[in-house]
This record gives C-alpha cells, structure tokens and sequence, in this order.
C-alpha cells in the first residue's frame, strides 16, 4: 500500500485529500459509502453495518449506522474545508452472503443497510452518482480521488468501475 | 446482558460450551472420515470487528462460511468457518478428488454436508447440556471473501456490541492442521436463556 492509501475498517471511517486512494475490504452485508467534494477533491470514505441508531441500543460508535456515519463522515469532511453544497456520493454493498429460510422471509440486513443509506443520503441532499449493490458475493472497493472512481473488485463477479 | 461486560464466570462458561460443542462436532467429523482427529483447546476470543476479519489473514482472503439458523427455543445462527487449503484437504480426502481452482457444485454439497454433521453435533452436545430445546437448519455455503463473510455475524453481534464472540477450534488429522471456526450468534434473549440454563447468575 502506498502512502496515499487509506484503509476502513467496519464501522470505521477516513477522509482524504487528493491525491489519495481509500479502501475498504471485504464489504458483505454492510455498505461503503464514499463521499467527495468534486470542487478541492476531498473525499471520505465510512463502512456502514447496521441502518439506524435510533434502532439500536448499542449505538456509541457512530460510524456503524447508516444516520450517524453519514452525518459524521460529512462532519470531518467540513473540518477539512469541504462545501457542502458540492458533495456527492458513491455506495457499494448491502449483499446477502447467505439465503437461508430466514433471510429470505424478512428483508435482508444488505438491502435494508442500501435503503438506509439511500434515505439519509437523500435526506441530506447529497445526490447519489452511482451504486454498486445487492447481490449474494462480497466486495473490495477503493476509490480514487483524482478521478472520483470507484474501483469494485470480486471473487468471480469481476470488477468494474462505477 | 452486556457482551462487553461478560464477567471471568460467564467467559468461562462460554468457554466450556465452546468446548465441548467442538468436541463434539469433531467426534462426529472423525468417524465421517474414518480417521483420528485431535483437537487444541478451543479458544474463545472476543474481538473488535476489524480484528476478526483478520483471522484469516487478509480480509479478502478467500473461506468457506457455512451458516445455519438455530431454531427451537434457542434463537440465532451459527457459523462454521474454513480456511481454503483446509476444506481443499477435507474434499480431497473425502472423495479421493483434486479440488481444481473452484470447488463443483458436488464438493460445495459436500463442504455443506460436513458442516451440516459439525453444526448439529456441536448443537445437540449444547442442548443436551442445557436442557433446551436447540436445532439448525439446512446449511446455506458462501465461498467469498473473509472480511464479507464474516459481516454476517459481526453485524448480528453488532446490534448489541462493538465485539464478536467467536470460539476457534484446531484440529489436526495426522500432522495436517485443519482450522475451522464456529461463531455461536444466539439471540439476546437466547444469550441470557443459555446462561441461566447453566445456573449462571446474571448482573444485568
């Protein structure tokens, strides 16, 4: 990995200035969501695990929900001199690596996590660029940016740029 | 119950089952295979999330995850996990095959099955144990990443925690390691039903 690359964890979260490359590996059921300022290229990057915080009891990390990672990601970004008004967004994820009888009778935590994401982000006026969701396999993303794309590597889904 | 306030009581407890269900599904494993396996003492860990996508190495290192809910009055699921050169060995060895770059719809039948006859000793050994009525279900496989398939309980345990409880178990056939995993996801209520089953007094 190159001194510009950052890596996320779950429910973890980074920003970058431009140039620099941000990671998350292994996105299963939860949903990476990029977030970057086309105007000074600053970007953040947050891995999502659950929807909503107000769901939850167990909710002090902020970075697993949906709401609040969102939020707060947004937060760092505006620390580092992002505008608002020029932030959009990237999401990949929300798969359901498993089908069994139970998944399949309630919605799944992949596609609710994807829904989450979607209304908050659009809650928030951020307008979504593109996605890359769903699904029953695991993805590695990263994101570039000086170009504002976003690598999705598979196992046997191939990889593409959104 | 707090898993992040399990007490030393609850953690060996926990510790035991682990034990004892690994035992168990090893037993069971060693007599579809026809040969002795010895176990290491399972060791029963709670993790941040991101340390246990690393358990495999890289978080894109490629297992085999087996999964099953748990049904009756014990609620959750569970989760057998295997390094590929070990469910390569277990395929090789069971039906005297090559596994080539992917594994055939015959051998994912086959790694199902064995997580199947693994699952349910290690879940009958903690019914009986507890007096409650525990089964699973037909097994779901996924062949994929670790770090996405180990999001499907870290998630689960996320609800109520920042940390996965998981119990690692080694076990050698002759002098090769196989390593598999188990993650016992019960519910909360199950949690707490599990335990006091086991006359575990519970600080709340």
């Amino acid at each position: 990995m190159d001194n510009f690359t950052f890596r996320v964890g779950m429910a973890d979260a980074k920003i970058t200035k431009c140039p620099g490359k941000l990671i998350t590996v292994g996105l299963g059921s939860c949903v990476g969501i990029v977030l970057y300022d086309k105007m000074t290229k600053i970007s953040g990057l947050v891995h999502i695990m659950l929807p909503y915080s107000t769901q939850s009891k167990n909710n002090t990390n902020k970075l697993k929900f949906a709401d609040t990672g969102i939020s707060t990601l947004i937060d760092m970004m505006l620390e580092a001199g992002v505008d608002k008004r020029y932030i959009v967004s990237k999401i990949a994820g929300g798969a359901q690596m498993f089908a069994t009888k139970a998944n399949l009778d309630i919605m799944n935590i992949g596609s609710r996590n994807v829904i989450a994401t979607k209304d908050v982000l659009a809650s928030l006026n951020i307008p979504l660029i593109s996605e890359d969701t769903g699904g029953n396999y695991g993805r590695t993303i990263e994101f570039d940016s000086k170009n504002g794309k976003l690598l999705i590597k598979t196992i046997g889904h191939g990889i593409k740029f959104i | 119950m707090n898993i992040d306030k399990l007490n030393e009581t609850c953690i060996d407890i926990l510790k035991e089952l682990g034990n004892i269900g690994s035992g168990n599904a090893i037993t069971a494993l060693a007599s579809i295979i026809g040969k002795k396996i010895d176990m290491k003492i399972p060791s029963v860990k709670l993790m941040d999330f991101n340390e246990v996508q690393d358990i495999f190495g890289l978080a894109d290192a490629i297992i085999v995850g087996i999964y099953f809910d748990l049904e009756g009055s014990v609620k959750g699921n569970i989760l057998f996990s295997l390094d590929i050169e070990s469910a390569s060995y277990l395929i090789e060895y069971l039906m005297g095959v090559s596994v080539g770059e992917e594994f055939s719809d015959i051998e994912k039948s086959a790694l199902q099955e064995i997580g199947n006859i693994m699952a349910g000793s290690y879940v009958s050994s903690l019914s009986t144990l507890t007096n409650l009525d525990m089964k699973i279900s037909p097994p779901a496989i996924s062949i994929d990443m670790a770090g996405a398939i180990l999001s499907v309980p870290a998630i689960k345990f996320s609800e109520l925690s920042d940390k996965i409880l998981f119990i690692e178990t080694e076990f050698f056939e002759g002098s090769k390691l196989i390593k598999g995993d188990f993650f016992l996801i019960p519910d909360i209520e199950s949690f707490d039903k599990i335990l006091n089953a086991l006359g575990v007094e519970l600080d709340g």
